[in-house]
């Protein structure tokens, strides 16, 4: 919970943050046993981050606290839908904060869905019954890779993911070419896929 | 389906659409092959993770407490259209437009080709359209101002970049100038541009006036 401040500007200096080890536990009680204490203590440690991504859209202080308590919110009414085998709760929270930005920001239409399991006829994945665990070692995992990102790399794909940028954007505020910029993605994206393919 | 894919969204792409910075027209094709992909659908998923990853790493002062419960009812359920299965239409257009296949009003752009616009949110740029191109028409030769994505629903077409089936997505940069020609069944495609086309030659030239909305 006491998280430092650290701004993300200084990508190059990357130390992977204090670890909310029970985030999945406290999403699955959420879930399951709809646990108002449980979301008080996600709400805590989530809040504050979410808040900071709403800022970093550029939305002045007011609206970042309803974007973030909105998206917490949304967390607790659809908490069901939450399944572990499915990613880790930090990347499930930032789908939600991801959409409610591209709809209250952007106020574009956002394609988008929280779920993908229910968008056609492929049957998801059973649950595994080590979901928790796994779900931790996902979140380990998922830092390593931030961690092993080459500064220039990881410089875009904040910029893209936190500070919502586009590759042009990008383009224009690193002085880049835009082939660069994607070629600089496509990069990180080849590194995430090999790193983290078999957690799927 | 999905074994016989063969063209993916570019790497840069995704990322963008798990990013959430893609935009609302490139984003409609990714969403559309994402319901026949299941490995861009797993990768999409390895992306948002990233994204979890990197709000962990945010900091920042405590969020005061909303003024509402968290104990309220649920959302309202979404309005969207019903979806067939059985339609070739992505399931995804079908729930945001309402439209099927057979009831798309297509507009003729000339022998053998026709379109369709689908709105986007008002000043959001970019365009959105179905193409039906008829066997072995062409459609002219054009550039983009930005990348091309191009969803095929239906046929299928080649041009120098390869050969598309139901499924593909063709990811093309602005400056790839291309003239896609369709399979003897035709083929009817969802293509999304980040800036309206540039067609060239006569034949796109008597074309243009009519693709500015």
């Amino acid at each position: 919970m006491l998280q430092s401040s650290t701004s993300m500007e200084a990508a190059a200096q990357w130390a992977p943050p204090p670890r909310p080890g029970s985030m999945p536990e406290l999403l699955l009680r959420i879930a399951r046993e709809r646990s108002e204490a449980a979301f008080r203590e996600l709400f805590d440690e989530f809040g504050p981050r979410v808040r900071s991504y709403m800022r970093r859209q550029g939305v002045d202080a007011a609206t970042a606290d309803e974007l973030a308590q909105e998206t917490l919110l949304t967390v607790w009414r659809k908490a069901a839908l939450y399944s572990a085998t499915k990613g880790t709760p930090a990347s499930w929270i930032f789908t939600i904060a991801r959409n409610l930005r591209i709809d209250r920001i952007r106020r574009e239409v956002g394609w988008q869905e929280l779920t993908d399991d229910d968008a056609d006829t492929i049957p998801s994945e059973d649950q595994a019954p080590d979901e928790t665990v796994s779900a931790v070692q996902r979140q380990a995992r998922v830092q390593a890779v931030l961690a092993e990102l080459p500064p220039e790399q990881r410089e875009v794909v904040v910029l893209a993911f936190i500070d919502g940028l586009s590759h042009a954007e990008i383009a224009q505020r690193l002085s880049l070419p835009l082939g660069t910029v994607k070629s600089r993605m496509r990069l990180a994206y080849q590194k995430v896929r090999s790193a983290l393919e078999d957690l799927q | 389906m999905t074994a016989s894919l063969h063209h993916h969204p570019d790497g840069a792409t995704l990322m963008a659409y798990a990013a959430g910075t893609l935009g609302e027209a490139l984003s409609a094709v990714v969403a559309a092959h994402l319901g026949t992909c299941r490995t861009c659908r797993r990768e999409v998923r390895l992306l948002a993770s990233l994204g979890g990853g990197l709000l962990e790493s945010l900091g920042g002062e405590a969020l005061p407490a909303p003024d509402q419960s968290p104990a309220l009812p649920g959302d309202a359920p979404p309005v969207t259209a019903a979806v067939d299965a059985s339609d070739r239409m992505p399931a995804i257009i079908q729930r945001r437009y309402g439209l099927k296949l057979g009831d798309v009003p297509w507009k003729s752009m000339g022998p053998g080709l026709a379109f369709h616009w689908l709105p986007l949110t008002e000043g959001i740029p970019g365009e959105l359209r179905l193409i039906k191109v008829a066997a072995g028409r062409s459609i002219p030769e054009h550039a983009h101002g930005g990348s091309e994505l191009t969803f095929v629903i239906q046929g299928g077409f080649h041009d120098i970049t390869g050969s598309y089936s139901p499924g593909d997505v063709q990811d093309v940069d602005g400056d790839v100038a291309h003239t896609p020609v369709a399979d003897p069944e035709g083929c009817i495609c969802l293509v999304a541009a980040e800036a309206p086309a540039e067609f060239k030659g006569l034949l796109g030239r008597l074309v243009q006036p009519f693709t500015r909305r």
